[in-house]
């Protein structure tokens, strides 16, 4: 659906972009990954035009983005839909003037019927004739999601599209959007710093850092097993304790149903200490963490016998999180 | 007590003749400046707005950036603007004679009026646009709005009630330069003002004429903050 190849930006002497490459499948959604000024939302202008590039390739559904100008661009642009985490909303319309703008702005015909039908989608429809000023935040990116859609676009783009929401409200647009991948068959390339919103919604990602690519691959294999440079920015937000061995379980749905924690600590007979724990949800599959501390005397003996049960693990570093991960 | 009403009285009573008798002259002023202010605004709205217009095109970070052209409409728009209005009014008279023929009256007074404000207008509407967010400019142009479409339904619209509060601001800054338009022949309040009150002596006069212009200051700032309350 989306390709890009060997891409590079630059902002003047500022390289914000370096060979980054990935492919977006149709009806995907796919994430990318990174902390602010990893020049995320400048990767994703790069897809629908709004950004040019000096150096690689970007082909949307099957046209290099790069060769296109003036009408040709804009029709381009139509088959994209953006949300963005300001919700660029205007201000002075009401609901169903900001649905339909798009759709004026191509004249396409029955808008009335095809805004309900979107105002309908997004759970807003009785709003219809509200200013977009008095809509709380999920309102006003649930108007802009409902906007994104008005043309029948084949991809979706986010921008940050829950940055600025509450926990909540957060959850309940990834709930929408994840029924739009799913009953519209959209693909979906949504551009985040929330970890919780990749592994909720994303098959595959891509992480980022000041311009260059960290991961890249399947999400659940990812954070199954991170790279050295990924562990560094998915850090767990725990206070490890200073002596002993911190390590750092993870249970997928089949491993989680056994008592392997305690089963290990009567056949080991030993002790430790639990310092966190949590459960995550990756897509549809929910994942149970726990990070334990071992006394360096028993260090070896628990290793081995997690090497032995083929369990996911990782040693954590009290300078450097996540020094090596093994199954 | 008594004493002093009827003083007083004696006292109002040429006062309120010589009212009686100026009330022609000081309505048909009034009439001057009501027509010299209403018509420079709404041509010095009328250049302002396409220079705002193409300000905010060609501003570098506008919608077909034209660094070169935006800095010689910066220039001019700050030359026109640093004149004092009295010297303008004097040097482009061989301009006014030009357009309307004489350089005399309050409709010779217009051409001056505008081109003073012109370049005012000018720069206020560009600040209107300057402040339309810019991420919903961003959201039209992802939609594949043309620059025209993005003039027209984005940014204008969004920027109307700001250029109506900016109205009354042009309106009453030209009620004031119409003032000084009166001295060389203009007509209107302000030249009034200074026959009667500076010239002649007459206060009385000069106060009329200032309630006046305070009342027309009222009017259009109340007619443009209640007309931005309704498009807001």
């Amino acid at each position: 659906m989306i390709h890009v190849e060997h891409l590079h930006k630059w902002y003047g002497n500022r390289e914000v972009l370096h060979d980054i490459n990935l492919h977006v499948s149709e009806g995907e959604i796919f994430g990318v990954v990174g902390h602010s000024g990893a020049g995320k939302s400048t990767l994703l202008r790069c897809m629908n035009g709004l950004e040019s590039y000096q150096q690689g390739k970007v082909t949307a559904m099957g046209v290099d983005v790069a060769s296109l100008s003036g009408t040709s661009l804009r029709k381009l642009q139509s088959s994209m839909g953006m949300i963005f985490q300001n919700f660029n909303l205007m201000a002075r319309k009401n609901v169903f003037e900001n649905v339909a703008f798009p759709m004026r702005l191509w004249g396409a015909p029955n808008i009335k019927e095809r805004v309900n039908e979107l105002l309908e989608l997004v759970g807003l429809a009785k709003r219809a004739m509200q200013r977009v000023q008095n809509l709380s935040g999920g309102q006003k990116q649930r108007v802009g999601i409902a906007r994104a859609l008005a043309l029948n676009p084949r991809v979706l783009l986010c921008d940050e599209a829950t940055s600025a929401l509450d926990p909540k409200t957060t959850m309940s647009i990834l709930d929408l959007l994840d029924d739009i991948n799913r009953n519209l068959k959209l693909t979906i390339v949504m551009v985040t710093h929330q970890m919780e919103v990749v592994k909720r919604l994303c098959h595959s990602l891509l992480m980022l850092d000041r311009g260059k690519t960290v991961a890249s691959g399947v999400t659940e294999e990812l954070f199954l097993s991170p790279t050295k440079e990924m562990s560094k920015m998915v850090t767990d937000e725990y206070t490890l304790l200073k002596s002993g061995t911190n390590i750092r379980l993870m249970f997928p749905r089949d491993i989680s149903q056994q008592s392997i924690i305690t089963h290990m600590a009567r056949s080991l007979d030993i002790d430790f200490s639990i310092v966190g724990g949590k459960l995550e949800r990756y897509l549809d599959d929910v994942f149970g963490f726990l990070i334990i501390n071992v006394p360096d005397a028993h260090k070896d003996a628990v290793l081995g016998y997690l090497e032995n049960h083929h369990l996911y693990w990782q040693v954590l570093d009290n300078e450097e999180a996540g020094s090596c991960m093994r199954r | 007590m008594h004493e002093t009403i009827i003083h007083l009285g004696a006292w109002a009573e040429p006062l309120w003749t010589r009212f009686l008798e100026k009330l022609p002259e000081i309505l048909q002023a009034t009439w001057e400046t009501l027509d010299m202010v209403f018509l420079s605004t709404v041509f010095s709205m009328f250049f302002g707005f396409i220079l705002a217009i193409w300000m905010i095109v060609t501003n570098p970070l506008g919608l077909r950036p034209c660094p070169a052209v935006y800095r010689v409409l910066d220039f001019v728009v700050n030359l026109l603007r640093s004149f004092p209005f009295i010297i303008l009014l004097i040097a482009i008279i061989p301009i006014t004679r030009f357009i309307v023929g004489t350089s005399i009256g309050s409709a010779a007074a217009i051409v001056p009026l505008t081109v003073a404000a012109a370049p005012f207008v000018a720069r206020l509407i560009e600040t209107c646009f300057l402040e339309v967010d810019r991420g919903v400019i961003e959201a039209a142009r992802s939609f594949g709005a043309s620059n025209t479409q993005i003039i027209f339904r984005v940014l204008i619209p969004e920027a109307l009630p700001s250029i109506v509060l900016n109205v009354a601001v042009v309106a009453i800054t030209l009620l004031g330069y119409s003032a000084m338009a009166g001295t060389v022949g203009g007509g209107g309040l302000g030249d009034l003002a200074v026959r009667y009150g500076y010239n002649r002596f007459q206060v009385d006069i000069m106060v009329y004429a200032v309630i006046i212009l305070c009342i027309l200051v009222l009017l259009i700032q109340g007619v443009c903050n209640l007309l931005y309350k309704v498009l807001r």
